[in-house]
């Protein structure tokens, strides 16, 4: 059985390697909803009825071949700190992390494919890939719930599907999304044009943390509403279509960036650099903003590809649950912002002086997209 | 026991529907059931039958609510936090949640993965489904012979339906 400690020390496969198009897409991800027939679903169940629930799914879960090695834990045994550092990898929900009896969470060591018993539904699973990788995401997932499934009997019916605590998973009760940087977008303001067209034609754009959270550091969830009435893998395809067209505007607009507001750019990356090369106290929101523009500096040439591995494992380790993880000890907030600029300080101290805006449009490298 | 209608004959036909909260019975004798159409489910209505009988026989439900058998999850409750109690309940609350559901999704039926275990039972209500539609277009247009040859199809695949399941 892993230890936390050795999650923690270890960075998620997706935080670590650039994937398809990673230069604008973090990760992809799948979530597949689940329940069991004959019990009442978690959040109306009594806490019997989820022990009972719990009995009889994680034994099936611990012995899945892809949970070898795995970390597994009732939540009831996890500190709140380390919930939230869970919540801020994305591995387990916000609804999940204010659980404790009846509830647990399961997940490889890889961080690629993680299992909630009782959060919503009786089984939330979910896979990550780094880049744009929802079918391979989806194929990974998919494996997952055939195996389960023959141990489990799934509520199903062949008109609503897969039957789910909400009415708005039903179907398949797969939500797929990806984690999307869009820098250029929001300096050129066009984002929230983007953001319009595509509630329009049936996906949702979220923040960082999922449903009403702020976009912080310029990420954007991108994932489909509907779960009924379409397929798993019509679904993906067409999510795919909508964040490729999205690179697209992505780039578009950080090319038009690079033709017309040179000096805006050396001026956002270059106080981005200042600040968290010499800055003493620095807030979650102000360090994801500032390492964004830092990100996308890599991007336009400034740093080199190697440093977008930095800033990606920094985005994580910055965050209160991490710093509180790493310094042992529960933090204040004045406490957490002063060793948050310390380690960004460190980290960043081979980071050379960005200059300026080189004269030639950086090729993209490490970030072919993939044909599956 | 008589038949609620004509107050004459031995009532066979015994009918319980819950309308607005409120669960109502009526017994018929055959003659009326077939007169008031109560062999066609979808096209009646208890309460337009209570209408001419009054209804001495309505029983209120505890809180006139409609609740779900197997988890006791009411309707209210749903309506207050948006969730269900149990699967059990998309068939006790599936009406209401029809139009919901239509608003939230792309279409109202499932057409993605099947679990193995459920995947006989969808074959075989796919394959009647079908047949019935055709059925009907062969009635619409008089082609009783094809009708006929439809109608033995569907009976034989309920037969083997019903067999299936019972494996």
């Amino acid at each position: 059985m892993m230890q936390f400690k050795t999650i923690l020390n270890n960075p998620a496969e997706w935080m670590l390697s650039a994937g398809p198009l990673g230069e604008i897409v973090i990760s992809s991800r799948i979530r597949l909803a689940r329940n069991l027939s004959g019990y009442s679903f978690p959040g109306w169940a009594t806490e019997d009825d989820r022990m009972l629930v719990l009995d009889e799914v994680k034994p099936t879960v611990d012995t899945l071949s892809e949970m070898r090695g795995a970390f597994s834990s009732d939540l009831r045994n996890l500190s709140t700190i380390r919930k939230q550092v869970l919540v801020e990898r994305h591995l387990i929900s916000r609804e999940q992390a204010a659980k404790g009896n009846g509830s647990a969470v399961v997940m490889n060591r890889k961080q690629t494919l993680c299992i909630m018993i009782n959060e919503e539904d009786h089984l939330r699973m979910q896979s990550i890939k780094p880049g744009l990788n929802l079918k391979s995401a989806f194929n990974m997932i998919d494996k997952v719930d055939t195996k389960l499934e023959e141990h489990i009997d799934y509520a199903f019916d062949n008109h609503h599907g897969y039957l789910t605590a909400c009415p708005t998973n039903l179907g398949t009760g797969m939500r797929a999304s990806a984690m999307l940087h869009l820098p250029a977008l929001v300096l050129s303001e066009q984002i929230n044009q983007v953001i319009q067209a595509v509630n329009k034609i049936g996906l949702a754009v979220r923040g960082l943390y999922g449903e009403g959270t702020e976009a912080l550091g310029n990420l954007f969830q991108v994932s489909n509403q509907h779960t009924l009435g379409e397929k798993e893998i019509e679904i993906v395809a067409r999510l795919e279509k909508v964040i490729r067209q999205i690179i697209e505007h992505e780039k578009n607009a950080r090319a038009a960036l690079f033709e017309d507001r040179r000096a805006m750019l050396d001026d956002k990356v270059g106080r981005a650099y200042a600040i968290l090369r010499h800055g003493h106290i620095i807030s979650t929101k102000e360090a994801l903003e500032l390492l964004s523009m830092l990100r996308a500096g890599v991007d336009l040439g400034y740093f080199t590809n190697e440093v977008r591995g930095i800033i990606d494992v920094l985005f994580m380790e910055i965050q209160p649950a991490h710093l509180q993880m790493r310094a042992d000890s529960k933090l204040g907030v004045e406490e957490r912002d002063i060793l948050r600029a310390e380690i960004m300080r460190d980290e960043l101290k081979i980071l050379p002086e960005p200059g300026k805006l080189p004269e030639q449009y950086p090729e993209t490298k490490g970030n072919q997209d993939v044909d599956e | 026991m008589i038949c609620d209608v004509c107050k004459d004959k031995h009532a066979t036909v015994y009918l319980t529907q819950i309308v607005d909260g409120q669960m109502q019975k009526v017994n018929l004798c055959d003659a009326c059931a077939k007169e008031k159409g109560v062999t066609d489910p979808t096209g009646f209505a208890l309460a337009d039958l209570l209408l001419g009988l009054g209804s001495d026989e309505k029983v209120n439900l505890p809180g006139d609510e409609l609740t779900c058998e197997t988890c006791g999850f009411t309707q209210s409750g749903f309506k207050k936090n948006g969730r269900l109690g149990c699967s059990e309940c998309y068939q006790v609350f599936g009406g209401g949640l029809d139009s919901l559901v239509k608003a939230m999704h792309k279409g109202t039926l499932h057409v993605g993965k099947v679990p193995t275990r459920y995947k006989v039972t969808k074959q075989f209500t796919d394959q009647i489904t079908e047949l019935k539609q055709r059925l009907k277009i062969a009635i619409t247009d008089e082609n009783f012979e094809e009708a006929a040859k439809l109608r033995d199809e569907i009976k034989s695949a309920e037969d083997e339906f019903v067999c299936a399941k019972e494996h």
